[in-house]
Parts: structure tokens; C-alpha cells; sequence
């Protein structure tokens, strides 16, 4: 089936069987490998990616899905060698350790300081329960997002 | 894990759509339940046809002094609807105690009405709310009441080639107060028990009570016994307690690896009296 898509501001017009998932696409046919498998079953987040704005996993959509999306993946956050602002404090706060979960918990602290602009720790936590760390015991990360929402209201 | 192959549709009409489901197509919402199946293998339908690109299934609106909202409303979508938040709290705050956010992005009340997972949070509110859902097929239409809707475990009133196309919820005055109240299950966030209360006082005495269980049995359901134990009281702790002891009083408990049927048993009346405690302090 022939679809349209935009990743990181660039235009795709695959052809894939439906069933092909959203981030095998993102991975295996865009070469866009920053995007993680993790669990593979819906519960990790490590695959997290905006889609229309919106955080989602990729593991759990058909790339068929994505007709007509814009779709937004850690490759896209940093500009001319510029780090996100997000990204920035996670390296700041040593919010992560062998990374693998990094690029699904920026994803879904974007999206936590998007609708919330200055997140309550509690909030924080909450907004991160669809993704699973299983090197940092969290606290760095929670570090993190206080950081970006506070440097990012500056 | 990939899913066994089929043939997809994104339909821009519910006429359309509705053609290909009476032809034996099987409509995909947020796909957050039905995915991981196919994943596993667990369904493998021929024909999936997409809800989410039908326009006339995504809304949120009062009209007729009722609140009705679309099939493909997602769970985001009603947990930060303002219109929701002050005419049904109930709703908004039991579409927040769902899953994660990227769940709640993807995710529909459509889709986790018509999949009735007996630990799936919405089923509670609605029993609670005494929701009416639309029924649609390709030449039919229907409206049938939560009590009648929810059979067994994931076995519901529709019939093959029909989809839930909207979901009624009555408007509750300001002497009302909701609550729903939820012992999660951690790892994929699913309620072991669920408890919403619905909650009207008049000249001192409990008026009106409503309560939705979900998680305890193969399908939620409305407390009766509990309900009518409560009703014509004060709202007294002894007398809370009193009802919430009656909520599961009959059911058939589930039992698995996260809770036995005592303990569910249990934690449904721990979460009652909280449910009940909690909606009659909201009240304005
Ligand atoms: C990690 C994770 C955690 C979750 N946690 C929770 C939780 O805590 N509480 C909770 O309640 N749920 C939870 N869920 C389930 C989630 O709420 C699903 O969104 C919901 O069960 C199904 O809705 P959907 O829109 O994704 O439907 P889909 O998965 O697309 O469809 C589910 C089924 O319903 C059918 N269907 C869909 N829409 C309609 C319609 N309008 N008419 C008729 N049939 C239809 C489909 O054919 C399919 O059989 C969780 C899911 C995941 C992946
Ligand atoms: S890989 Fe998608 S949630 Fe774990
Ligand atoms: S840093 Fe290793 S999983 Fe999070």
C-alpha cells in the first residue's frame, strides 16, 4: 500500500504491506535507527515518537496508520548540531546510563512539558509510567525534566 | 512480533466503513488493545478498517441536556476536555487513571468499550453514569444501556457488522459528587479492582447512589445491593462502610497471579467506602 508521511520535516512515500509496524518503518526503511525497540509489547515506551504532536509508541501502530503524519523522532530534535533543550538537560542531570531507554523518555518528557509547562515532580512521574529505565532508578530523569521545563520557560 | 497479514482501509465515511464491516472487515480504533493481539497472534483478522479517519466518530458535545461523545474520542481527548471536566468529572478522571500517555494519545472509548477487557477502567464510570451507547450497522441503528451492554469478558451487546458509534452520558447537578477510585495493576497499568461512585444528597440523607465495579468479575457492573443499602441514610462513616461491604457480595471473583478473589474481594470494598468518601466531598 503506497502512503505519505513526513519524518523530521522530510517527505516519505513508501510502499509497505500493512502490517509493517511504525517503527520497523522508522528503523528499517527511513535507516532512522535512533528510534529503540525495547519489549516489543507496548510497555516500555523506548520506542516512543511524536506523531501529529502527540507521544506514542511506535511499537504498538502500522506504519499504514501514519498516512498523511507528521512524525517527529529524537533525530529531529537537535538543530544545526544544537541540542533540544530536553536533550540538553538529560546530558546536564545525567539522566540516563547505557541510553537505551533515552531516546522514548525525551520523547515523552517533550510531550509532559508541552501540555504542562511547569511540572509538579508527581506530574512528572506520572507522565513518564509508559516508560521503563531499567539502569537509573528514575530520579535523574525526574532531574532532567525539572531541568528542561525550567530552562525552557526561561 | 508481527502480525499475520491483512488488508487495510482507511474509510472517510461511517457509510462506508460501515459497508465493509457488514462484509466481514473488523474496524481498528487506537489499536492499543487489538495490536498487541495481532502481534501475538491472538486475533488475525482478514480486514481492518481504520475508525480514526471518519470524521463524524471524533466529538465531544452537549446537545439535548446530555453529554455525547464519539467512538473515536481518545482517552487524552476526554481526560482534557474542559466541556467533560465540568459536566462529567467522572469521566475525565477515570480517563486519566488509564494506562500511560501514550496510551491515552492512541487510545479510544470506543475501542476499549466494544473490546470490555474486565479490567478496563471505563466500564466502572459508565455503569456509574448509567451510559447509553449507539450501535450502528450497516442498516441498523440502536441504542442499548451499559447494564445491558457489558455480557462477559470481553463479550458485548454488539453484533457482528455493528460498531459502538457513540457513547450518552446524562449531565448530574451540582448536589452531585463522583469519584473513581483504582487499585492499578503496575507493569501494564490496568485496574485489579475499579470503583466508581455517583453520589446525590438532599436535606441530609444520601438521595441518590450509583456505584460501578470493574476488575472484580468477568464484567463491570453496578453494585445494587450496595446502592440501595445507602440510599435513604446520612452519609455517616458506619453507613459507608455499610454499603462499600456490599459491593461484592454475590459476584463470581476473578482470581489470578496479581490477586486472589479474597483479596479482590477485599480491596473492592477498601476502594467503595474511598469512592463513596471521596464523591461526597465533591459535592459542591
Ligand atoms: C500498555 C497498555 C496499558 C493499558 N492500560 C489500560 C488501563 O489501565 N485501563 C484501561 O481501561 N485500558 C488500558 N489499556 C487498553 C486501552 O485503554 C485500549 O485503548 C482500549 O482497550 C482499546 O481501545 P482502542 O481504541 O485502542 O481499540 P482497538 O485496540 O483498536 O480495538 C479493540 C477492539 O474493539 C474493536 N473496536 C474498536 N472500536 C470499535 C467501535 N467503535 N465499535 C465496535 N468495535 C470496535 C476492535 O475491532 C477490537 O476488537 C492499556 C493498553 C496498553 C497497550
Ligand atoms: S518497544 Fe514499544 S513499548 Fe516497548
Ligand atoms: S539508561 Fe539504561 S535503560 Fe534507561
Amino acid at each position: 500500500m503506497n502512503i505519505n508521511l513526513k519524518v523530521n520535516g522530510k517527505s516519505y512515500s513508501p510502499d509497505v504491506e500493512p502490517r509493517l509496524l511504525l517503527i520497523h518503518f522508522l528503523r528499517d526503511v527511513a535507516g532512522l535507527t535512533g528510534t529503540h525497540m525495547g519489549c516489543e509489547t507496548s510497555l516500555c515506551g523506548a520506542c516512543t515518537v511524536e506523531l501529529n504532536g502527540k507521544a506514542i509508541k511506535s511499537c504498538t501502530m502500522f506504519a499504514v496508520q501514519a498516512n498523511g503524519a507528521e512524525i517527529v523522532t529524537v533525530e529531529g530534535l537537535a538543530t544545526n548540531g544544537k541540542l533540544d533543550p530536553v536533550q540538553e538537560a538529560f546530558w546536564n542531570e545525567h539522566g540516563l546510563q547505557c541510553g537505551f531507554c533515552t531516546p522514548g523518555m525525551i520523547m515523552a518528557s517533550k510531550q509532559i512539558i508541552e501540555r504542562n509547562p511547569s511540572p509538579t515532580e508527581e506530574e512528572i512521574r506520572h507522565g513518564l509510567e509508559g516508560n521503563v529505565c531499567r539502569c537509573t532508578g528514575y530520579q535523574h530523569i525526574v532531574n532532567a525534566v525539572k531541568a528542561a521545563a525550567a530552562g525552557a520557560g526561561k | 512480533m508481527i502480525a499475520q497479514k491483512f488488508e487495510y482501509t482507511a474509510p472517510k465515511s461511517l457509510d462506508e466503513a460501515l459497508h465493509l464491516l457488514a462484509s466481514g472487515a473488523k474496524p481498528l480504533a487506537g489499536g492499543m488493545s487489538l495490536i498487541p493481539m495481532m502481534k501475538l497472534r491472538l486475533a488475525s483478522p482478514e480486514h481492518l478498517v481504520d475508525l480514526r479517519t471518519i470524521q463524524d466518530l471524533n466529538f465531544i458535545r452537549e446537545a439535548g441536556g446530555q453529554l455525547h461523545i464519539g467512538a473515536t474520542a481518545s482517552h487524552y481527548e476526554i481526560e482534557s476536555s474542559a466541556l467533560l471536566r465540568q459536566k462529567c468529572p467522572l469521566l475525565t478522571e477515570t480517563a486519566a487513571a488509564i494506562g500511560d500517555v501514550q496510551v491515552r494519545n492512541m487510545g479510544t472509548i470506543g475501542g476499549s468499550v466494544a473490546h470490555a477487557d474486565p479490567a478496563a477502567d471505563y466500564p466502572a464510570a459508565l455503569q456509574a453514569l448509567e451510559a447509553k451507547f449507539v450501535l450502528k450497522g450497516a442498516k441498523s441503528e440502536r441504542t442499548v444501556s451499559a447494564a445491558d451492554f457489558f455480557v462477559d469478558a470481553f463479550a458485548t451487546a454488539l453484533e457482528p457488522g455493528e460498531i459502538l458509534s457513540e457513547v450518552i452520558v446524562p449531565i448530574d447537578d451540582a448536589r452531585t459528587g463522583t469519584s473513581y477510585q483504582k487499585m492499578v495493576q503496575p507493569a501494564s497499568g490496568f485496574a485489579i479492582v475499579g470503583l466508581a461512585a455517583r453520589v446525590r444528597v438532599n436535606a441530609g440523607k444520601v438521595s441518590f447512589v450509583r456505584i460501578g465495579v470493574t476488575g472484580l468479575s468477568n464484567h463491570a457492573y453496578r453494585a445494587s445491593g450496595a446502592e440501595k443499602t445507602f440510599e435513604g441514610k446520612t452519609s455517616s462513616p458506619a453507613n459507608i462502610q455499610a454499603a462499600a461491604a456490599l459491593v461484592a457480595q454475590g459476584v463470581d471473583a476473578n482470581s489470578d497471579l496479581h490477586a486472589s478473589a479474597d483479596f479482590r474481594r477485599h480491596l473492592a470494598v477498601v476502594h467503595a467506602a474511598r469512592a463513596l468518601k471521596t464523591a461526597l466531598s465533591r459535592i459542591a
